[in-house]
């Protein structure tokens, strides 16, 4: 029993750092593709709204690792030693964004180093996501191989190959999607607004040409990605609901409503996790050659599941009501400043 | 360079960055809790610019401190592959409540920091109190992790199997209590000095005296309390571990030949192919003294250690005379404080006081540092204790040794960035905090 508490823990906080820390990346993303003459106002409007949040969005990801080495230790295990490489930029994309990103803010001199703070910021902000795309298929492409040892086919093409690589390119885009329709509701004035409907435009047509890419790379490397998502009942449903409501998603905008946009962008990304997801569970890490290491085989002995399941369980009474506190004291004090501005 | 020691120094480089940064992350918040109570209480406000500059710090260190820590949540991964996977289920209790505490503190920064104005005082005061607590529990939990590979429990391991799992035994292991304790305060005592130090030569330099006295004063009295308790922690400690780790001791303290009387080492190049010590101090029967609480009992030494289980001597012993020798040098600082405080008012205002504590700036951190190194240099080459050695734990993946330089130029930058803006802080407040009467009325 326990045991799925723990694995919904596990993809809960998955889902979590993509909808928050990826809305936290689509931030710096968007700063990449903003012209430099509107790039201070929407700074500006991002680093307000995510200035006290971000800290709490990133320890989704430590939460998700701490769960998959205390409960899936092989899993762990076999994810740090194929996907070395990717894990190691990944980490020095953390590094780079969350110092840069704090440094711009708590500087208190405000001169070129500004200029400094904002390059690594923007630039490590697509690195992250992109390695983490490329270790999220990487780990269901199948290319990680027990049986050889050498250098390249073990720990460089385990997750070097197009599938990879479109993944990555898919997570980037995705973030900036999320970060341009969550920016809307942070918009103080009406020509701000315009201007990141305008830009959640941009990335809803980058998200969708990246997903044509990704299909194409599947194709491409043989990975059955189409039978994934459209062999069973279940995927299909979900994409088919996440491409319906881009439409109510559209409409929702352009009546100017706030909230139900980001539900709906929020509901989309899990809707393709869903869609992957479902097909593969409990399988987590696809082998070559071998038996896949899934959420059921690859568990911890049973008093150490249990211990976890409560830890998190009691975590979660402290965690949520003050996260919740924190997400609704400062959404309240944006509107007001909304208000006072209009 | 060999895989082996690049993946050592690699995790030593990691964890001996994050160490700093997580002490000044966990005990800052406790001193602006102090200074910011002074301002709520008696509206001076010094001490609301204080705060404000203090968290600034805090901000700063925390997320150095936090993207270090994830960073490092990996890279036990990435380096050790095998222990992990064995380790995780049950030393991973102490790693799930930290999550708690950490996204807990994560949430409280963000209320404290971005809470100026928008709560009522006290909750926000409350909220920067629960930045230290969760640290603090964070920093032990931590801790408690790394004494389960000093004295590993909640196990059983047959035939290389580790069966019978108890992740609360685990955690509460023989070693969690005395080096939690030894490690909080030494937390306490580093942060304090090193703080304390930085406004003792603002105040020195006549730079705002009025801000920075009141800083020295709380920095200083956390670490001088913190200081004079550390030698009792570090008592409770080495019997700890003379009783667990005899071979840890015998490192520690060079003690090559198991004897009755056994004198206490100071100082002294261990001679580790000769088994001796060259230019010491020897205190006949002090180490069984210290180790047992006698002065005829036998104490271990290294000849009782089978060789393919001995630890070295030479970094442990010269770590551990650093750390005590600064550890001694720090209570005797706080001494000369607390006389300061109680009967000798005028020394608070003599330059020598604060020039003394101006050269103390580094050496609590430098004894953080060699304390760390005695702990894991002294349990090798095990990294489970007695259960499995480091070199078994290894990465099979080559060519560790280029992700340790790529580690080591972005620790070594992040650092100077650090300190170049902690310069910066410090330059600009005279323009930021020096117009209180301004600022009491904004």
């Amino acid at each position: 029993m326990m045991q799925y508490v723990v694995i919904t823990y596990l993809c809960l906080s998955i889902l979590l750092y993509l909808l928050l820390g990826g809305a936290d990346f689509g931030a710096g993303i968007m700063e990449l593709f903003t012209r430099s003459k509107n790039r201070s106002a929407a700074r500006q409007t991002m680093s307000h709204a995510i200035g006290p949040i971000w800290e709490a969005n990133h320890m989704w990801l430590i939460i998700a690792v701490v769960i998959l080495f205390v409960g899936f230790p092989r899993i762990y295990s076999v994810m740090s030693v194929y996907l070395h490489i990717p894990l190691l930029v990944m980490l020095m994309g953390i590094i780079a964004r969350g110092t840069a990103f704090v440094f711009r803010h708590y500087d208190a001199v405000k001169d070129q180093m500004q200029r400094l703070y904002n390059r690594i910021f923007a630039l490590s902000s697509a690195i992250t996501p992109f390695f983490l795309g490329v270790i999220a298929a990487s780990v269901l492409a199948g290319n990680i191989n027990f049986e050889t040892t050498d250098f390249l086919s073990a720990y460089v093409y385990s997750w070097l190959h197009w599938f990879a690589v479109a993944v990555g390119v898919f997570t980037v885009a995705l973030c900036g999607y999320l970060a341009s329709v969550y920016s809307i509701g942070e918009a103080h004035t009406e020509v701000d607004k315009r201007y990141f409907i305008r830009k959640t435009r941009t990335m809803t047509l980058i998200a969708f040409a990246a997903g044509g890419l990704v299909f194409l790379a599947a194709h491409i490397d043989g990975v059955p990605l189409w039978q994934w998502i459209f062999g069973n009942v279940i995927g299909t449903t979900a994409v088919v609901l996440a491409t319906i409501s881009l439409g109510v998603l559209a409409y929702a905008v352009n009546q100017g409503w706030t909230i139900l946009p980001r539900l709906l962008a929020g509901f989309q990304v899990t809707m393709i996790l869903l869609a992957i997801g479902y097909w593969h569970f409990p399988d987590f890490i696809v082998v070559q050659n071998g038996a896949n290491l899934s959420l059921l085989n690859s568990q911890a002995p049973l008093a150490t599941i249990n211990a976890l399941g409560w830890a998190l369980l009691i975590g979660s009474l402290f965690i949520l009501p003050a996260l919740y506190y924190l997400y609704y004291s400062f959404q309240r004090d944006a509107e007001e400043v909304a208000e006072a501005v209009h | 360079m060999d895989d082996f020691i690049a993946a050592r120094s690699q995790m030593a480089l990691s964890l001996g960055f994050h160490i700093i940064f997580s002490c000044i992350g966990m005990v800052m918040p406790f001193f602006m809790a102090v200074s910011h109570f002074q301002w709520l209480r008696s509206g001076d406000p010094n001490y609301k610019n204080l705060t404000k500059a203090w968290s600034k710090g805090v901000a700063i260190f925390f997320a150095t401190g936090a993207v270090s820590g994830t960073v490092l949540s990996f890279e036990l991964g990435l380096l050790w592959p095998k222990f992990m996977e064995h380790a995780g289920p049950i030393f991973g209790m102490p790693f799930s409540l930290e999550g708690t505490a950490f996204f807990i503190e994560a949430i409280a920064l963000g209320f404290f920091l971005y809470g100026w104005g928008r709560f009522h005082p006290w909750f926000h005061w409350f909220t920067g109190v629960v930045v230290g607590l969760s640290g603090l529990a964070s920093g032990i939990l931590v801790v408690a992790a790394n004494a389960w590979m000093n004295s590993p429990a909640g196990f059983d391991y047959v035939n290389g199997q580790y069966t019978n799992i108890d992740p609360m035994r685990a955690m509460f292991n023989d070693a969690w209590l005395s080096q939690a304790i030894h490690m909080s305060l030494a937390a306490f005592a580093a942060t304090g000095f090193a703080v304390a130090g930085v406004h003792a030569l603002m105040i020195l330099k006549r730079r705002n005296v009025q801000f920075h006295t009141r800083a020295f004063r709380i920095a200083a009295l956390f670490a001088a309390v913190a200081a004079v308790l550390q030698p009792l922690s570090g008592d409770f400690s080495a019997k700890d571990v003379a009783r667990r780790q005899p071979a840890k001791l015998a490192a520690m303290e060079a003690h090559f030949h198991t004897e009755k009387r056994a004198s206490l080492v100071l100082g002294g190049l261990p001679d580790e192919k000769g088994k001796k010590v060259d230019y010491a101090v020897k205190i006949p029967g002090m180490l069984s003294f210290l180790a047992h609480g006698n002065f005829e009992q036998e104490v271990t030494g290294l000849d009782k250690i089978p060789v393919a289980d001995q630890p070295p001597v030479l970094v442990p012993h010269l770590a551990f005379q650093l750390m005590v020798g600064l550890g001694m040098g720090m209570v005797a600082l706080s001494g000369i404080y607390f006389l300061a405080i109680w009967r000798k008012k005028q020394w608070l205002r003599s330059e020598w006081l604060l020039k003394l504590f101006v050269a103390a700036t580094p050496a609590g951190f430098i004894a953080v540092e060699a304390g760390w190194t005695v702990t894991e240099v002294g349990r090798q080459p095990w990294i489970i204790n007695g259960v499995m050695r480091t070199a078994d734990a290894v990465t099979p993946m080559p060519g560790i040794a280029y992700s340790f330089y790529l580690f080591s130029a972005v620790y070594v930058s992040l650092s100077l960035v650090v300190i170049f803006l902690l310069y910066r802080q410090i330059k600009m407040v005279p323009e930021l905090y020096d117009r209180p009467a301004q600022l009491v009325a904004a």
